[in-house]
């Protein structure tokens, strides 16, 4: 009784962060440029990772490998934010200008 | 020098952990990535005893909280802009002023900035952020500064 219900939830679960991880990648090709972009991305990286990790420890059970799962979530909480501003500070180093941003932003927003 | 040997220590104790196999072959790999994990530390020139503190308090798990709850309200909030129709889009990259004094407190929020889809933090420029966001709500949510305010609150002591 109890294996049904932690397999049909870890199944909810990686059912909908596969769906969350399709919905960043339909974003990805879907959204005109690179700064709006990141944000579909931002989606595979947080809810998608996450749900799909979830899912994976109902699996697992209480074992090693849930302590496992449970730190690779922890790095990337901590390394997806990271590298998505070293991604978005190079393009704006790089003098990438965002798409359908209005003007005034980008004059506030140059280099002082 | 007693901080790489604690950092060495630290590494390959947490690479047993993870490894479970025993093996020389396995051994003597972890051995190499061990040596190569100090290597990139000293090539980022951050082999000093400098380490920053990072004290776990009980309010950064209510912080934690309630981030997760954004975080989930967030890509909720982008996933229909993705899938509506007629993409609505209307983004914005502004300074938003940020309230903390030290740099672990900026970081936390600049990534909580990030973590959040829909909003990006590009730059920090002093007491600024310069953060893109993909739709005029989602800035306007982070303008209110509620984020700021919380995050400014796990500085203090």
């Amino acid at each position: 009784m109890i294996e049904l219900f932690l397999d049909l939830t870890s199944t909810g679960l990686l059912a909908a962060g596969s769906i969350f991880v399709l919905i960043g990648a339909f974003g990805l090709i879907r959204l005109p440029d690179f700064y709006t972009r990141l944000h579909a991305s931002g989606i595979t990286d947080t809810l998608g990772a996450e749900l799909i990790l979830l899912g994976l420890m109902f699996q697992a059970g209480l074992s090693l490998v849930t302590v496992k799962l449970i730190l690779i979530s922890l790095f990337i909480f901590f390394t997806s934010p990271t590298a998505t501003h070293a991604v978005a500070n190079a393009a704006r180093v790089m003098g990438l200008k965002p798409m359908l941003v209005p003007d005034k932003d980008i004059e506030t927003t140059e280099d002082r | 020098m007693p901080y790489i040997i604690g950092l060495s220590l630290s590494l390959a104790s947490f690479w047993l952990l993870m490894s479970g196999i025993y093996t020389p072959l396995i051994l003597f790999l972890g051995f190499v990535s061990v040596l190569f994990v100090l290597y990139l530390i000293r090539r980022m020139d951050a082999l000093d005893e400098d380490v920053f503190e990072f004290k776990l308090k009980t309010k950064y798990f209510s912080y934690w909280s309630w981030l997760a709850k954004e975080i989930f309200k967030a890509n909720i909030n982008v996933s229909k802009v993705i899938l509506s129709p007629r993409l609505k889009l209307s983004p914005r990259m502004v300074r938003v002023p940020l309230s903390q004094s030290t740099e672990l407190a900026k970081v936390i929020y600049a990534n909580s900035i990030t973590l959040t889809p829909g909003t990006v933090s590009v730059e920090i420029e002093g007491n600024e952020i310069i953060v893109h966001a993909l739709t005029q709500e989602l800035m306007d949510g982070l303008i209110e500064g509620d984020m700021d305010k919380r995050v400014t609150h796990l500085e203090e002591a």
